[in-house]
């Protein structure tokens, strides 16, 4: 069994922390005073010894995917605000912490967001229509986890924290090198759950990098309310784990950080909490009217940190980025914007006899009953309308 | 058409229509809150975003500018924790009601209601009474994503020393949620979410007083008749007695005359007017959408067989939700209990006979 030994906190205790030079026992389990960064609102770059900055290649390449992030949730807004999906969750303002949560795994680990990290998933690689099915309202997910290795975006708060620590320990007992991110939100770590999945994980020593992006609300519930500690990342100390704070608007600082926690995971080097400084520029969900609970002042004060125009700031003064690099990263964010577009203007049948297909691996007798009485149903009804009776609901599924 | 006098029919439109006001469910909900927290300084209301934002679904709206932050406040994201300090609340004197945000998010909360909320009173011979509203938005037929349509309900009923309470109308809720936080015991308080923008010509002052003034007949443990009839009868509570009374109206349209029960209260169950009703009529149909296995329609079915036997004139038949986690928007009409399929129901209670 791989539960830490005495010799293992020890060990633990005196490691290096994500980053630091000087460990000194459990205070080097402390994160930062003011949170990592890199390239500074304005776009300069900022030294910062423990953390190196990521090559201007790397910086480029995840330049493009932060545009796509953006046009993604531009695009996803407006197919609410056109009735083609019910509901989007948006990452508005968060798209630095999206596209470095995605691109600091290797194919072998595994991502597990929630309802907000659809960004994050796409930039992984899951087709966005794939992705969107749950928003749209066709099926409760629409792609394969195991294909990408991106676990259901979750909904109930937490849940998946402990989901992640499970994979990792599986991964762990199998021999495999794999590395689990698993996302949640300032209010989530609240829950129960949220420290129950940091104690197993230290417990344990498995190799997660819990990373949450605190966007200073929870629906309309300020920070404040949720928590009184120095930083959320304050929190990992107390769970025996190195805990690191970083500008969420900055990708270069998240890459650095959160690529230095996944690497120390691989190493073998046990968990990490990593706590991304951003905010969210826009209401909850379309469904939320965020002007109840905040100014338009406070969503302003954000406006100059913008993860993206600050990337293109710093890539464009270094000559890394020109006119013509920006159009390309632009086009390609329009044709995935566009293959969003279409995909979600085509109406899409689900056909209802799915509804008992997979409850069970195999169907209960009841079930089987169930599925013949709504075939009947509506082999019926397509008769009373004077069509072919049981079109789409024949028989069943695979 | 006899009537006992536990078994009120419904007051009808005519008579509330001489208020000239109207009010939504979600505004009745509101108003009891209010009215209550008013009457009684021990009554506080908290949970997530219940502040300054008023719920998601304004159920609480304007209770903190109106009460304080100290009477209707937002907590740390966390169910088990909310529940948890209200039994601590309760201990000490005071009458939480809390709101969880949808039905699923009740869950992480299951243990404190099923291990403390439910047994204190029965633990320590009576001497703590733990007079808890549990407010829970439930049940779907709003298009929501998955874990925000749950029907929860027969989880609470099958738990003993709760009382489970599904208004279906905006009178009842206002009264019903009165009721529910005058009560000693623990109560879990099921809003129907399709329901909350339905209207009715109320005038919530009025009811106020009548409730103030004890006129307001008892709901708790009470059903009421919501549609008078002689040929069978449906029971249903919560978000299917409107379908239950459009399948009602629809039957009536083909000269079959159905009475529709709506229990109000699930936990205590009322016997009495359901027995009353079908011993009358001689065929009943339960009508819920929660999925139909182990369900609080079962224990309705084995109640009314087991009391009603000799006047029954065919099975008692059910209409519920399939055995299967609630369905995506795009395909939840195909799950819910229908009027087609409540009248398919009505037209195999062996007529023929
Ligand atoms: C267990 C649980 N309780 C309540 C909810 C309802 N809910 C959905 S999102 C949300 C706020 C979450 O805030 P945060 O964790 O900061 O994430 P953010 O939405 O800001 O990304 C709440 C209360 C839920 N999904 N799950
Ligand atoms: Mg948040």
């Amino acid at each position: 069994m791989s539960t830490a030994t005495n010799e293992d906190r020890g060990r633990l205790m005196g490691e290096m922390p994500i980053g630091a030079t000087e460990p000194t026992a459990d205070t080097a389990l402390l994160p930062s005073s003011t949170p990592v960064q890199l390239i500074d609102a304005d776009g300069r770059h900022v030294h910062d010894d423990r953390y190196p900055l990521p090559d201007g290649e790397s910086l480029l390449s995840a330049y493009g995917r932060l545009v796509t992030g953006r046009r993604i949730n531009d695009q996803a807004n407006a197919l609410v605000r056109q009735g083609r999906m019910a509901v989007y969750p948006s990452s508005h303002g968060q798209e630095a912490c999206q596209v470095a949560a995605a691109v600091v795994l290797d194919d072998q680990d595994w991502l597990f967001p929630t309802y907000r990290d659809t960004v994050a998933v796409i930039t992984r690689g899951v087709d966005p229509l794939e992705v969107l099915t749950l928003l749209r309202g066709d099926w409760h997910g629409g792609y394969d986890p195991y294909e990408h290795r991106v676990a259901t975006q979750a909904t109930p708060l937490a849940t998946q924290l402990l989901h992640a620590v499970g994979v990792a320990h599986a991964a762990k007992l199998r021999g495999e090198s794999t590395v689990v991110l698993a996302m949640c939100g300032d209010g989530a770590t609240s829950e129960g759950d949220f420290h129950e999945a940091l104690n197993f994980a230290a417990v344990f020593h498995v190799p997660v990098v819990f990373f949450i992006q605190n966007n200073e609300f929870a629906i309309s519930v300020p920070l404040k309310h949720q928590s009184v500690a120095p930083s959320l990342a304050h929190k990992a100390i107390g769970y025996g784990m190195p805990g690191e704070r970083v500008d969420g608007n900055d990708l270069a600082a998240l890459l650095s950080v959160l690529g230095i926690a996944v690497d120390r995971a691989r190493d073998g080097g046990g968990p990490s909490l990593i706590e991304a400084h951003t905010y969210r520029m826009q209401a909850h969900t379309n469904a939320d009217d965020a002007t109840r609970y905040r100014s338009a002042d406070d969503v302003e004060r954000w406006v100059p940190r913008d993860p993206v125009l600050r990337m293109r700031t710093y890539l464009t003064a270094l000559n890394l980025l020109d006119g013509d690099g920006e159009r390309s990263f632009s086009d390609q964010a329009d044709s995935i914007a566009a293959a969003i577009r279409n995909g979600l203007n085509l109406e899409v049948e689900v056909n209802p006899a799915e509804l008992f297909e997979y409850v069970y691996a195999e169907k209960t007798s009841q079930l089987r009953e169930q599925a013949e009485q709504l075939r009947e149903e509506l082999a019926r009804d397509a008769a009373g309308a004077g069509e072919q009776p049981g079109d789409g609901t024949e028989g069943d599924t695979p | 058409m006899t009537q006992t006098t536990d078994a009120p029919v419904r007051e009808t439109t005519a008579a509330a229509s001489r208020s000239t006001s109207t009010s939504t469910f979600a505004k009745a909900l509101n108003a009891a809150l209010a009215d209550a927290m008013e009457a009684d300084a021990s009554v506080l209301m908290f949970g997530e975003d219940v502040g300054v934002l008023g719920g998601v679904f304004r159920i609480t709206d304007g209770l903190t500018a109106r009460f304080g932050e100290e009477r209707c406040f937002d907590t740390p994201l966390a169910e088990a924790g909310i529940m948890g300090m209200a039994v601590g609340m309760a201990m000490n004197g005071m009458k939480p009601v809390v709101e969880m945000q949808f039905d699923a998010f009740a869950y992480p909360a299951f243990e404190q209601v099923v291990s403390h909320v439910a047994k204190m009173a029965n633990r320590t011979r009576g001497k703590v009474r733990l007079p808890i509203v549990i407010r829970i938005p439930y049940a779907g037929g709003i298009g929501g994503v998955e874990h925000h349509c749950d029907s929860s309900e027969a989880y609470y009923a099958h738990t003993p020393g709760l009382t489970v309470l599904a208004p279906a109308t905006v009178r009842d809720a206002y009264v019903m949620l009165r009721e529910a936080i005058a009560s000693p015991d623990p109560v879990v308080f099921l809003e129907p979410k399709k329901l909350y923008w339905s209207k009715e010509d109320v005038d919530l002052a009025e009811l106020r007083r009548t409730y103030d003034e004890g006129e307001a007949p008892r709901r708790i443990g009470r059903a009421v008749v919501a549609r008078a009839g002689a040929d069978a009868t449906l029971i249903t509570y919560g978000p299917s007695v409107p379908t239950a009374l459009a399948a009602a109206a629809a039957a009536a349209e083909e000269g079959r005359s159905i009475e529709v029960i709506d229990l109000r209260s699930i936990v205590p169950f009322d016997d009495e007017t359901v027995c009353e009703s079908v011993r009358r009529t001689g065929r009943a149909v339960v009508v819920a959408e929660a999925p139909g296995f182990a369900s609080v329609a079962s224990e309705i079915v084995a109640r009314v067989q087991e009391r009603c036997f000799h006047s029954l004139a065919a099975p008692v038949l059910r209409v519920t939700g399939f055995d299967i986690p609630y369905p995506s928007p795009k395909l939840e009409h195909f799950h819910l209990p229908s009027v087609d399929r409540i009248l398919d129901a009505v037209d195999s209670l062996q007529w023929e006979d």
